[in-house]
């Protein structure tokens, strides 16, 4: 399906191009969604520039809490994630903004006393139900982190590395070359394939971790805070890079940086910590969740505005 | 900065007092430490090769009349003056090699509960030290311990097992000895253990916990982690424990000559009493003569140089995998 996506997008209609964009999900193309539906949505200019509210969203998070150990860490999250956009989630520091992004590939449950309540919902299917096992959840939803962190193994088997653990049969090489083309490191590495990824320059290296999600075939990418550990210049490089990805991946950035989920983000969510003030707890929740462009300007929570405008956090 | 040192060199050298000085015994503390450390350094040096050349120099008139016999010849009657060690060194090798085969995955799987597992802390505690006590007990405690415990409940139905149903195999051959290669073997692995689990503890402990992520968010199972990650991250420090955990199984004297038979021969049967080289020196050191005692001081150069060529090996293959 990927491959068709190009030819269509260069159709000019708003109907063929919203249809294009639809295509590149593999299972809901066929499946679920039939284009005609979604023709009705594509026509308005808003439905074009903040995703068509027809199309099913990838995740569908409903009543999220997560604990670790007894303490509250995320109360009650409610919010879904749309195909083909990125959708930022801001907020000050300890409101949540990890735990929630690592909620959509099970990762918390990696920390001994994580627990989770309620559904998060991947193509409507809660991952979190019983008998979902982790290792397939995280084999369809990709991940980059905050710091680079490449394997100590050469840059090709770096790219590999997922696609072997789960039995790739297809071309090795091709697949990397693929993937590599795919995060606009290829030029830059193409002679070196062998050299050690440590080797590399810190915005190559995230590069090279978002060509080592790309290779598994997600079609979600998780990106928590992917340039605050890089300078300016690879910071653009990684923006640009997901603007161009988010042609096929659906995008989730977690970001500090408000100036950054204004600008490359195409939903935002602002987490906000609630504190208890008998027992001094303190816990995330959702304050605020819209189009990237609504919540800037025309915010509808006060404290999202004071946010926003940098009167705290 | 050149016009202020130009300053102050001046005040010194016009004599204004010893304002920037240190006075009484800390002016001298630095250069007498010094003096001290490398006293010390140079000391562990000379106690080195003095060890090494009066040694090699009691033995020597043995190695020149045995010659490479010495290290080929399989009969050592010290009452006919016929000094082959190798019953010795192979005794000594094989032991040490059945202590690794046994010792080192069951070190690996200790380190890797206590380190990769989500262990109670309520047990990962005490495992942790009871591990690190077994490395603690003195090895005349393992020797007894294994010969009055471990060599009726466990050796020898051991030993009668594997020669009963593998006995086809000339390394099972019978009949079979608790009193062993086998039995020294296991006892070893049992002291060498602690030693190198502790260490790939260590060395796990050091993987970044940002590696193990990056793996479990490429939908890698805790054992495909482990390998690529784990694994491949410790390699060096892998080898290094097991190079540690050898050295003492090449060295133990009092709980091998326990435990491994006393018989001063070459058997293919790893289930039939043997001898090895600490363990005989041990042994014949108190009632030995003349000759006998510089053929016994031989076997302690011979086995000091195995040592120190397995520590090269080692340091070798470290700084090999380090640079991969």
């Amino acid at each position: 399906m990927k491959e068709q996506a190009p030819d269509t997008q260069a159709m000019n209609s708003p109907v063929a191009s919203s249809e294009a964009t639809s295509g590149g999900t593999r299972v809901y193309a066929q499946e679920v969604a039939p284009p005609v539906t979604l023709s009705v949505a594509g026509v308005s200019e808003e439905g074009r520039a903040t995703g068509s509210p027809a199309e099913p969203p990838v995740f569908s998070v409903r009543n999220l809490s997560v604990y670790y150990g007894k303490n509250l860490a995320l109360k009650d999250v409610n919010m879904d994630i749309r195909p083909r956009r990125i959708t930022a989630i801001i907020g000050p520091s300890g409101c949540g903004k990890s735990t929630l992004i690592r909620c959509f590939n099970r990762m918390n449950e990696l920390i001994p006393g994580a627990r989770v309540e309620g559904e998060v919902l991947y193509h409507g299917e809660n991952i979190y139900a019983p008998g979902v096992d982790p290792v397939v959840v995280r084999r369809h939803i990709g991940m980059v982190f905050q710091r680079p962190n490449p394997f100590p193994k050469s840059i090709y088997e770096n790219v590999a590395f997922g696609a072997r653990i789960n039995g790739y049969k297809g071309d090795m090489d091709e697949l990397v070359e693929r993937s590599l083309r795919r995060a606009a490191l290829w030029d830059e590495v193409k002679n070196q394939l062998k050299k050690s990824a440590l080797d590399l320059s810190g915005g190559q290296q995230q590069r090279l971790c978002i060509a080592r999600a790309i290779a598994v075939e997600p079609d979600v990418i998780l990106m928590d805070e992917p340039a605050s550990a890089l300078d300016p210049i690879a910071t653009t490089r990684i923006e640009d890079l997901m603007q161009e990805l988010k042609q096929d991946y659906s995008i989730v950035i977690v970001t500090h940086n408000m100036q950054q989920a204004a600008r490359v983000s195409d939903e935002t969510a602002f987490l906000y910590t609630e504190v208890d003030e008998a027992t001094s707890a303190r816990w995330g929740i959702l304050v605020e969740f819209g189009p990237t462009s609504r919540i800037f300007t025309k915010p509808l929570d006060k404290r999202t505005e004071d946010y926003v405008s940098g009167r705290f956090g | 900065m050149s016009s202020v040192s130009g300053e102050v060199a001046a005040g010194a050298s016009a004599g204004t007092g010893r304002k920037w000085q240190r006075r009484g015994l800390s002016r001298r503390a630095d250069p007498l430490f010094l003096l001290l450390a490398a006293l010390s350094g140079v000391l562990i040096l000379l106690v080195l090769a003095y060890m090494v050349i009066s040694t090699t120099g009691t033995a020597l008139p043995v190695f020149t009349k045995e010659g490479i016999t010495f290290l080929t010849g399989k009969e050592w009657s010290p009452s006919a003056g016929k000094f082959g060690a190798l019953p010795f060194i192979y005794g000594t090798v094989v032991t040490s090699v059945i202590a690794l085969v046994i010792a080192v995955p069951l070190s690996l799987a200790v380190a890797l509960f206590l380190t990769e597992y989500p262990v109670p802390r309520r047990l990962r505690g005490p495992i942790t030290y009871a591990v690190d006590l077994l490395a603690a007990v003195p090895s005349v405690i393992y020797g007894l311990w294994g010969v009055f415990v471990l060599l009726p409940l466990f050796l020898q139905p051991a030993a009668d097992f594997l020669n009963k149903y593998l006995g086809f195999i000339p390394i099972f051959a019978g009949p079979p000895s608790g009193l062993s290669y086998f039995g020294a073997g296991v006892i070893l692995a049992i002291m060498v253990t602690p030693i190198i689990s502790s260490m790939c503890r260590e060395v796990f402990a050091t993987v970044p916990d940002s590696d193990r992520q990056a793996a479990y968010a490429l939908g890698a199972t805790r054992w495909e982690m482990i390998r690529e990650v784990v694994f491949s991250h410790s390699r060096s420090g892998i080898i290094g424990a097991v190079m540690l955990g050898l050295g003492r199984a090449l060295g133990e004297t009092i709980a091998v000559a326990l435990l491994i038979g006393s018989r001063p021969v070459v058997d293919a049967s790893v289930l039939r009493p043997g001898y090895s080289m600490a363990a005989v020196i041990a042994n014949q050191f108190q009632e030995a003569t003349g000759d006998h005692i510089r053929a016994l001081v031989a076997i302690g150069v011979v086995l000091f140089a195995i040592t120190i060529v397995i520590n090269m090996a080692a340091r070798a293959m470290v700084w090999r995998f380090s640079r991969l």
